[in-house]
C-alpha cells in the first residue's frame, strides 16, 4: 500500500515536472515510478507490490469481461419475451476471513448483474447470494468461487 | 487522436445510454423486489459510469476529471452497499419471493424467511 502511494507520488512528481497534464503522460509518469521503484526494490523492504499490481489490473480487465458477459445474458433474458431465469437463493461458503476481504466480495458479487449478495450468517462462514440464474447451485457456487473469492483472496492476503 | 477520442466518447455515452434503458426495462419486468434490485443496482452504476467517464474524456481538464473520477469511486463504492442493504432489509421483513424461484437456502437458516 505504501509503495503504491509512493508511486502515485512519482507519478505527480512526473506529471508536474514535465508540466503535462494528460492522460497519457500520467500513465507514462506511473510506468517510470514503477520501473524506478523496481529498480530500487531492495531499499523498500519486503513487498509484494510488483508481483501484486499486474494481477490487479489483470483482475481488473477479468471483471470488465464478466460484468459485461453477464450484463448481456441478463438484458436478453429482459428485452426477449422467454424467460430464460430462474431466480434462487443460494448459500456460498466463504474462504475469506477478514471484514475486508467480505466486504470487497460481496461488493464484488453485487457489481455483477445477474447475483445481489444477500446476507452473511452469524458466524461469517457463508454467504447468501441472490441469483437470477440458479437453475444449479452448485455451478453458481463455483462461478463465484472461482472467479472472484479466488482472486479477492490473492490481492488482499 | 481527436477522432479516435470522440468516437470512445460516442461508444461510452451509447453504452451508458443503453444500460440505462436496460435498467428501466428490468425493474418493469422484474417479477419481486430482488430482481427489482438486480436490474436498478448494476445497470445504474454501469450506464452512469460510461457517462461520466465520457465526460471526462470531453473535457480533458484536469478539475473535471479528478471531480468525474470521484464520482466513479463513490458509485461503485455505495451501490452494492445500498442495493445490498435494500435486498436485505426487504428479506427481513419476509418480502415474497417471486414463484419462479428455485431455491432459497437462506430459509433454513433464519426465523424471518418470507
Amino acid at each position: 500500500m505504501t509503495v503504491l502511494l509512493l508511486n502515485l507520488t512519482l507519478m505527480a512528481l512526473w506529471v508536474a515536472s514535465t508540466g503535462v497534464f494528460t492522460y497519457a503522460n500520467s500513465a507514462l509518469g506511473f510506468l517510470v515510478g514503477f520501473v524506478v521503484l523496481w529498480w530500487l526494490q531492495t531499499l523498500l523492504g519486503p513487498t509484494a507490490y510488483f508481483r501484486k499490481l499486474p494481477l490487479a489490473l489483470w483482475f481488473s480487465a477479468l471483471f470488465l469481461w464478466e460484468v459485461l458477459k453477464s450484463n448481456l445474458r441478463v438484458a436478453w433474458d429482459v428485452v426477449t419475451p422467454n424467460r430464460l431465469r430462474e431466480p434462487g437463493i443460494v448459500a456460498v461458503p466463504l474462504d475469506a476471513e477478514s471484514d475486508a476481504e467480505i466486504a470487497v466480495l460481496a461488493n464484488l458479487i453485487t457489481l455483477t448483474p445477474g447475483s445481489l449478495c444477500l446476507d452473511v450468517s452469524e458466524d461469517r462462514r457463508t454467504l447468501y447470494v441472490h441469483a437470477m440464474f440458479a437453475r444449479e447451485p452448485d455451478q453458481v457456487r463455483r462461478e463465484i468461487k472461482q472467479r472472484f473469492e479466488r482472486w479477492v483472496l490473492v490481492l488482499l492476503r | 487522436m481527436p477522432a479516435l477520442i470522440d468516437s470512445l466518447i460516442i461508444i461510452l455515452l451509447a453504452l451508458g445510454s443503453l444500460f440505462s434503458l436496460l435498467a428501466a426495462l428490468g425493474i418493469l419486468v422484474m417479477p419481486d423486489v430482488y430482481g427489482r434490485m438486480q436490474a436498478a443496482s448494476k445497470a445504474v452504476t454501469f450506464g452512469t459510469t460510461s457517462i461520466v467517464l465520457a465526460a471526462a474524456l470531453h473535457f480533458q481538464e484536469a478539475d473535471i476529471v479528478a471531480r468525474c473520477l470521484l464520482v466513479c469511486v463513490f458509485l461503485f463504492v455505495t451501490i452494492p452497499v445500498a442495493s445490498h442493504l435494500v435486498a436485505r432489509a426487504a428479506y427481513r421483513a419476509r418480502e415474497p419471493l417471486a414463484p419462479e424461484t428455485s431455491v432459497d437456502e437462506l430459509a433454513e437458516h433464519t426465523k424471518d424467511a418470507p
